[in-house]
């Protein structure tokens, strides 16, 4: 056991926690990276597909191009980082989990879509020949393509929603261009094998309940499951931080500090994002606040946000009217030509035009100087965002 | 515990054999690993504890909910006492939580005074009945139209899989041969002997036969050609709920019991979650462990009825369980059988059959007396089986002595439940080569993502120790196959 001091200290080495490092360095205090693994670069080392980097270094980079134009970031900052170091206690971290519960056997073939990513593309296994995805998320649509191409059959992806849970881009590239069938509004009833996977049924939904008549199995010997990740809290719970019951994530406020000072949260440990560069994005400002922290520089007032009609939640929770931000928001609703309207004491401070909004398509909004200009602010005034 | 030997022919001449590595037969192992005899333990599955043992509530019972007129309910007080030397001895995670019994009316009330009675009968200690107020001040939790209840002090939780494995562990040490994968399909008489054959070619030779296998012993008495019966399998579901969730009693919460079950529970478990259930219903085919999605409602409700801040969202595991129920009766049957020569029944051990283990063990040491086999005490015998440093239960400034160690202490494969690939290595080297072995023996992928993120570490560090092929890691033994190709 060493004791080490540094003005921040950063858990977790993904996207966001590199990210954040680099700006700190940047503005010239010293910084740490805690990461669990032997390397750098968290869940982006097993996303060898495209689609990374637009935003950040506007080119088209597989996942572990992006950490790499990070980690150099990170050699060039002279950032110290800790390798295989797991956080005992205090602070915040990284990444997420899979909740599913299916009823029927619990036999070998059963693998989150994250494991069987990692398992094809850094471990060089393949977890199965005849597949079935379980959720619609990007990374069980990823894998539909990425299981077609190591040769296994994929026989379908189940979604138990209406609409996808991923990337319409997502749809488009990994199902539909290899001719997997979505089966939207269906759920898998049970999983039948006794030492591997055999089968699986799969019941569309009927007035929200599984309809047994129009229910039909599917022969496969593996099921991958990716029905939504949810941020990974143990830290801050543990050290206190309060936890929105809507994300699993910290409530932060507009300078992405937690409800414990000196505590900041960012990246998918704070909300699940839909882009890495989203949470680069995101985590360098939070770098930043964290600094302007240390150096004593904070807001004088902040307004409280709320999610209004049909948006799940925003995030940060506060905004700064004297140097407002960017916010990112999920909606609740599937819709073309939506209107993003903003309200300071029931009055429309500002609108926007969406073109098409579904709640796997994250929202982004920054609000300007200018925006803010004629706000009335009272003691209790709250800014409330809903899309119509 | 030995390494597999597979091969065809091989031959263990023992003095008794004992079918069926379950929580029954790994006690009786142990029991008997005491005294000058060659022993053969032998289990069918992959790993020990992969039957009835492995899926069962982990209760150490009370004592007041059987007649005394049961020979199980005998058992069940003495084995209960024996915990607390086994838990010095062994090292397994035990608690000593206690039980409370929850009345949620008048009527229900009554029957509370019945189980008071019984249980003093049967000689249970410190139990009590409870006021209201004494059950609030027991569990705050509870429902708030609990009237009263029965609290039983010297109840508590283990985990029974770990259990039996570290029962086994003591047993091998002591000398046990411990044959996996051995699926006995046919038995004769030589002479004096039995002679044993697996399905696989195997032989073992013994003297003296124990039945307990389970769900299948009335399939192995009839292979030895002892009484004919019929064990039922009665299935039971459970929901496991995380550790972070809101419902966790103090102590074992049971409704007041029907008259096939004893209800269902909420259990704190002794590694911090929580575990409700199980349903119980008779079924036919003996290897039905599917869990169904109306019964995940039905458990809710009732664990709700008893708590009501158990929460669907706090689910992280079903599964379900069966248990090996003689009926009507329901008691055990420990006995020499009187028509196969040199023969232990040890059949219908169902709940509470992992309170009475270790009282199973000494009554089926003293019927092999009784049948004949002679049993000196062994001067060598060791109870103890050294304990395993988890890295759990040190803080960063306590580790640093044991990373000097073993720096694998400090590498973390499951960040659920912190297990360190020491730990893990230390499974896969006591014999558990499969990955629900490593996750009963260690814990690791019983978190709440359940495997997601450190099974591919696990399957690695088996193929490092094990020089296992990848095509050779199973879930649990057979075809239960986790990778079926490379790249």
């Amino acid at each position: 056991m060493q004791e080490r001091t540094y003005d921040v200290a950063v858990i977790g080495g993904g996207a966001a926690g590199m990210a954040a490092a680099v700006e700190v360095r940047r503005q010239g205090l010293s910084c740490a990276i805690v990461e669990r693994e032997n390397q750098l670069g968290g869940i982006l080392m097993q996303c060898i597909h495209n689609g990374f980097g637009v935003q950040e270094f506007k080119q088209e980079l597989s996942g572990p191009e992006f950490a790499e134009e990070f980690m150099d970031l990170v050699a060039d900052a002279n950032t110290d980082v800790f390798l295989s170091t797991t956080v005992d206690s205090i602070e915040e971290s990284e990444h997420g989990k899979e909740l599913f519960c299916s009823p029927g056997t619990r036999p070998a073939g059963v693998f989150t879509a994250g494991l069987a990513q990692r398992l094809v593309n850094v471990e060089g296994y393949i977890p199965g020949k005849n597949v079935v995805i379980v959720g619609s998320g990007d990374i069980g649509l990823i894998m539909a393509r990425r299981m077609t191409w190591v040769g296994a059959k994929v026989h379908g992806v189940v979604e138990i929603q209406p609409y996808p849970a991923g990337l319409t881009r997502n749809i488009v590239q990994c199902l539909n261009d290899f001719k997997i069938p979505l089966y939207l509004s269906h759920v898998v009833s049970r999983i039948d094998g006794q030492n591997r996977v055999e089968k699986v049924t799969v019941s569309p939904l009927v007035n929200g309940i599984p309809d047994e008549e129009q229910s039909f199995e599917i022969p496969c010997d593996t099921l991958l499951l990716s029905v939504g990740l949810v941020p990974e809290n143990e830290l801050s719970e543990n050290a206190g931080v309060d936890i929105s019951p809507i994300t699993s994530g910290a409530v932060v406020d507009s300078t992405m500090m937690t409800s414990i000072p000196g505590i900041f949260s960012c990246g998918n440990v704070l909300h699940v994002h839909d882009l890495a560069d989203y949470a680069a994005e995101e985590a360098r400002r939070t770098g930043a606040y964290a600094v302007a922290w240390i150096q004593n520089k904070k807001p004088n007032r902040q307004v409280r946000i709320k999610a209004g009609a049909n948006v799940r939640y925003v995030s940060p929770g506060m905004i700064n009217p004297e140097s407002p931000d960017k916010m990112y928001l999920r909606t609740l609703i599937v819709k073309n030509n939506a209107q993003l309207v903003m309200k300071v004491n029931n009055t429309i401070v500002k609108e926007k035009k969406l073109s098409h909004v579904q709640p796997s398509e994250m929202v982004s909004v920054k609000l300007t100087p200018k925006d803010v200009e004629n706000w009335t602010l009272e003691p209790d005034s709250i800014l409330e965002v809903s899309v119509q | 515990m030995q390494s597999k030997s597979n091969a065809v022919g091989d031959r263990t001449k023992v003095d008794i054999a004992i079918i069926g590595a379950g929580i029954s037969g790994a006690c009786i192992a142990r029991q008997l690993s005491a005294y000058e005899a060659e022993v053969a333990l032998i289990e069918k599955e992959a790993d020990v504890s992969f039957g009835v043992s492995k899926a069962n509530s982990g209760i150490i019972h009370g004592g007041f909910h059987h007649s005394p007129k049961y020979l199980k309910t005998q058992l069940e007080i003495r084995g209960n006492l024996m915990y607390d030397r086994l838990q010095r001895e062994l090292d397994f995670p035990f608690s000593r939580c206690g039980i409370l019994v929850v009345a949620l009316n008048d009527e229900e009330m009554k029957y509370i005074g019945h189980l008071y009675n019984q249980g003093v009968e049967n000689g249970a200690i410190g139990i009590e009945m409870c006021s209201r107020e004494r059950m609030f001040e027991l569990e705050p939790k509870l429902e708030s139209d609990c009237v009263g209840g029965l609290h039983a002090p010297g109840g508590g939780v283990i985990e029974p899989y770990r259990f039996v494995f570290s029962v086994v562990e003591s047993a091998v040490k002591n000398g046990v041969h411990l044959l996996r994968e051995f699926e006995v399909v046919k038995a004769e008489r030589s002479g004096e002997k039995h002679i044993v054959h697996a399905a696989d070619g195997r032989v073992v030779e013994a003297r003296y036969v124990v039945n307990a296998a389970g769900l299948f012993a009335d399939k192995i008495s009839s292979i030895f050609g002892a009484e004919e019966f019929q064990i039922t399998p009665r299935k039971g579901e459970y929901y496991l709920l995380d550790r972070k969730t809101k419902a966790c009693p103090n102590r074992v919460l049971f409704p007041v019991p029907t008259k096939v079950s004893k209800g269902m529970l909420v259990i704190p478990t002794v590694e911090g979650t929580v575990l409700i259930g199980p349903t119980a219903e008779e079924i036919e085919d003996k290897t039905d462990l599917s869990t169904n999605a109306d019964k995940l409602s039905q458990i809710l409700d009732q664990a709700r009825k008893m708590v009501p801040s158990v929460s669907q969202t706090d689910v992280i595991a079903a599964f379900s369980g069966l248990r090996p129920a003689l009926l009507p009766e329901g008691d055990f049957y420990i006995d020499i059988s009187e028509k196969a020569p040199n023969f232990i029944q040890v059949a219908g051990i169902q709940s509470p059959g992992l309170t009475a283990a270790p009282a199973i063990g000494e009554y089926v040491k003293d019927l092999l007396k009784k049948a004949g086999c002679r049993l000196t005490e062994k001067p060598d015998y060791d109870p103890i089986v050294k304990k395993l440093p988890r890295i759990r239960d040190y803080s960063p400034f306590e580790a640093d002595e044991l990373l000097k160690k073993d720096a694998a202490y400090g590498n973390l494969i499951c960040r659920c439940e912190k297990i360190s690939e020491a730990e893990i290595v230390a499974a896969i080297h006591a014999g558990h080569t499969t990955l629900d072995g490593v996750k009963y023996f260690t814990r690791a992928q019983m978190g709440r993502c359940q495997g997601g993120f450190c099974s591919y570490k696990i399957i690695k560090l088996i193929m490092r120790e094990t020089g296992m092929e990848y095509d050779q890691i199973t879930k649990n033994g057979r075809e239960s196959v986790v990778l079926t190709g490379r790249l």
